[in-house]
C-alpha cells in the first residue's frame, strides 16, 4: 500500500506490540491520524517484569511503562485507554467501540494480545486464585505475598516458575503442581527442565508432578487445593500459569482467517490487506524455520511484528528478521533462549551445570535450531547470530570446549 | 541532577537530566532519544542499547560484568569504550557524561 493511501491508522490493543507499532509509525514518518485503543487503563507497558521485579516489589508500575505517557500526546497518538473495540465493518473500513462510537480507518492493526487461561474447576473463581497477565493481576495478588503464606502454583511453565522464585525470595511456602511429568514440558527439553527444577528445590520449592487439582476449596476465599483422591493442600494463595489464549474475537467476527491466532503473512498482513495483526495474537510464518507458522509469545515477536507492519503500511523496507529470542530470570539465574528447540533430535552442551553456567544447543538433523543458555551469553548471542545467518556449524565444532563462539560467528 | 549528552549517529545531540539510580539506557528511553532500542527493557537479554562512552568518562562508568562483556562481543561495530547502556547506573560522578550511539542496534 502506498503511503499516500493511508491517512488514518487505528491500532486495537495497547500492549507492547500496539505501543511499539504506534511509536514506529511516527518515527518512520507517518503523519496522519493515529489512534491507539487499549482495554487496560494503562499506557503501553512491559509485561515480562510482572512475574519478576514487579511481583517482587522491586519496581513500581510507572517503571513498567514503555515510554512516558506524555509522549503519546506529543506524538499526536490519540490514546483511548479502558476502551474495548467490539466490531469491525470491513466493507466500510469502520471500527465500532463499546458504547457505539465508530472510527474510520485506512489501515487497522490488531494487537489484541492474549488472555491468561483460567482453571475451569469448581472454586476456580474464589478470591485468592490469580493469573499473571496484567498490572492489575499482580496488584491483586501482591498483598498476599507475605512471609509464611502458603502458595500453590498450578502449572510449571516459565510464568509459574518465575512466580515461585519470587515467592521463595519473599519467604512464602511454595508448592508447584504440574500435570505433565516434568516442568516446562511445552517449551523446553528435559535437561534444562531438570536443572531448573533442582534449583527450585534447593531454594525450598516443593513439586508435585503428574498432579492435577480437582477442586479449589474455600468459602469467602481460597483455603485449599483438592485432588481427585480426596487429599488436599492448604493454600492461602493460588497462581495459575497454564498458558494463554490468543484474543481473536474481533478477527473471527470480521471473517479473517484464524487458526490458533490471526493468520498473517511475512508482512503481518491478515487475509484482509487493510488489516494487520501483531504480537501474541498473530500466527506468522517463521522466516528462519521454512514451512513453519505459529504464534510466538515474546517481546521480540511484539517488537518485530510492529516494525514489519509499520514498514509494510508505509511502503518501506522491512527490518532484517531476528531469530526468536526470550529470557527468564529465576533466583540469580539468567536464562536466555534463542531460536525454537521444538523438533530437535540432538543436544550439544557447552559448560557445566554444576558451574551454573552452561548452554544447551539444539539441532534438528544437521540444522542448528536453538539454544538455551544459563549465565552463558556468548552461546546465546552466538547461536542467535548463526540462526540469523542460516549457518549451521557441525555439532562437533560447537561441542568442542576449545571452540570460541565469537570466532565461529565471525567465520560464518 | 546529572546531565547526560546523547549523540545520535547522525551527530544530533541531546542533553538531558537523568536522575541518579536510573540507567543511561532509561535516560534515553524516558526522553524519547532515538538510537537506543533497548528491546528487552534492561534485562541484559538483547544487546540493543549499545553506546560508545566518551573516553574521558569510560573509567568512571565502571567495569562491564562478564555477562555484559560477552554480550558486547556480539554487538555491531564494537569499540574500546563500548558499553551496554542499561548496565551503566547514573551517579553524580557521571554528571556531564557523553555517550555516542552506533549506526544501528540491529
Amino acid at each position: 500500500m502506498a503511503e499516500g493511501a493511508v491517512q488514518r491508522i487505528v491500532i486495537v490493543g495497547a500492549g507492547q506490540a500496539g505501543g511499539e507499532a504506534a511509536q514506529r509509525l511516527r518515527t518512520a514518518g507517518f503523519a496522519g491520524e493515529l489512534t491507539l485503543i487499549g482495554e487496560e487503563p494503562w499506557a503501553p507497558y512491559q509485561r515480562p517484569p510482572l512475574s519478576k521485579k514487579y511481583l517482587a516489589g522491586d519496581i513500581e508500575a510507572r517503571h513498567l511503562l514503555l515510554r512516558p505517557p506524555e509522549l503519546l500526546e506529543e506524538e499526536r497518538i490519540a490514546f483511548l485507554p479502558a476502551t474495548r473495540a467490539v466490531w469491525i465493518d470491513r466493507g466500510n473500513k469502520r471500527l465500532r467501540l463499546e458504547g457505539g462510537r465508530e472510527l474510520g480507518y485506512d489501515a487497522l492493526i490488531l494487537a489484541t494480545g492474549a488472555r491468561a487461561r483460567r482453571l475451569t474447576l469448581p472454586g476456580a473463581d474464589l478470591p485468592g486464585v490469580h493469573v499473571v497477565r496484567t498490572i492489575d493481576d499482580i496488584d491483586a495478588m501482591r498483598p498476599g505475598f507475605v512471609a509464611g503464606a502458603r502458595l500453590v502454583v498450578i502449572g510449571a511453565g516459565y510464568i509459574g516458575l518465575e512466580a515461585a522464585a519470587v515467592a521463595r525470595k519473599l519467604g512464602l511456602d511454595v508448592l508447584v503442581l504440574e500435570a505433565a511429568a516434568r516442568p516446562l514440558a511445552r517449551v523446553t527439553g528435559p535437561d534444562l527442565a531438570g536443572f531448573l527444577m533442582d534449583e527450585h528445590i534447593a531454594h525450598g520449592v516443593r513439586f508435585a508432578l503428574g498432579a492435577q487439582a480437582a477442586v479449589i476449596k474455600g468459602d469467602a476465599r481460597v483455603r485449599a487445593v483438592g485432588f481427585a483422591d480426596g487429599t488436599e493442600q492448604p493454600a492461602d494463595l493460588v497462581i495459575t500459569g497454564i498458558g494463554i489464549n490468543p484474543e481473536c474475537g474481533l478477527a473471527t467476527q470480521a471473517g479473517l482467517d484464524v487458526a490458533d491466532g490471526i493468520v498473517v503473512d511475512e508482512a503481518m498482513r491478515t487475509s484482509d490487506p487493510a488489516i494487520y495483526a501483531i504480537g501474541d495474537c498473530a500466527r506468522r510464518p517463521l522466516l528462519h524455520y521454512p514451512g513453519r507458522a505459529q504464534r510466538l509469545e515474546s517481546v521480540h515477536n511484539a517488537i518485530e511484528g510492529a516494525k514489519l507492519a509499520a514498514a509494510a503500511m508505509l511502503g518501506q523496507a522491512p527490518p532484517k528478521p531476528e531469530a526468536p529470542w526470550f529470557w527468564s530470570d529465576q533466583y540469580d539465574l539468567k536464562l536466555q533462549i534463542a531460536g525454537l528447540s521444538q523438533g530437535h533430535d540432538r543436544v550439544i552442551q557447552r559448560g557445566a551445570m554444576k558451574d551454573r553456567s552452561f548452554a544447551l544447543i539444539y539441532y534438528a538433523g544437521a540444522r542448528l535450531i536453538a539454544v538455551d543458555a544459563i549465565n552463558r551469553p556468548a552461546e546465546y548471542l552466538g547461536v542467535k547470530k548463526l540462526i540469523e545467518k542460516g549457518v549451521s556449524p557441525a555439532p562437533d565444532v560447537l561441542a568442542d570446549p576449545a571452540t570460541v563462539m565469537k570466532d565461529v560467528v565471525a567465520a560464518a | 541532577m546529572p546531565k547526560i549528552t546523547y549523540i545520535e549517529h547522525s551527530g544530533k545531540e541531546h542533553t538531558v537530566d537523568v536522575p541518579e539510580g536510573q540507567s543511561v539506557m532509561e535516560g534515553a528511553i524516558k526522553n524519547a532519544i532515538p538510537g537506543i532500542d533497548a528491546d528487552c527493557g534492561g534485562a541484559c537479554a538483547c544487546a540493543t542499547c549499545h553506546v560508545y562512552v566518551d573516553p574521558a568518562f569510560f573509567e568512571r562508568t565502571g567495569t562491564p560484568s562478564s555477562m555484559e562483556q560477552s554480550m558486547l562481543d556480539f554487538a555491531n561495530e564494537v569499540e574500546d569504550t563500548s558499553r551496554l547502556s542499561c548496565q551503566i547506573k547514573v551517579t553524580s560522578a557521571l554528571d556531564g557524561l557523553i555517550v555516542r550511539m552506533p549506526k544501528s542496534q540491529h
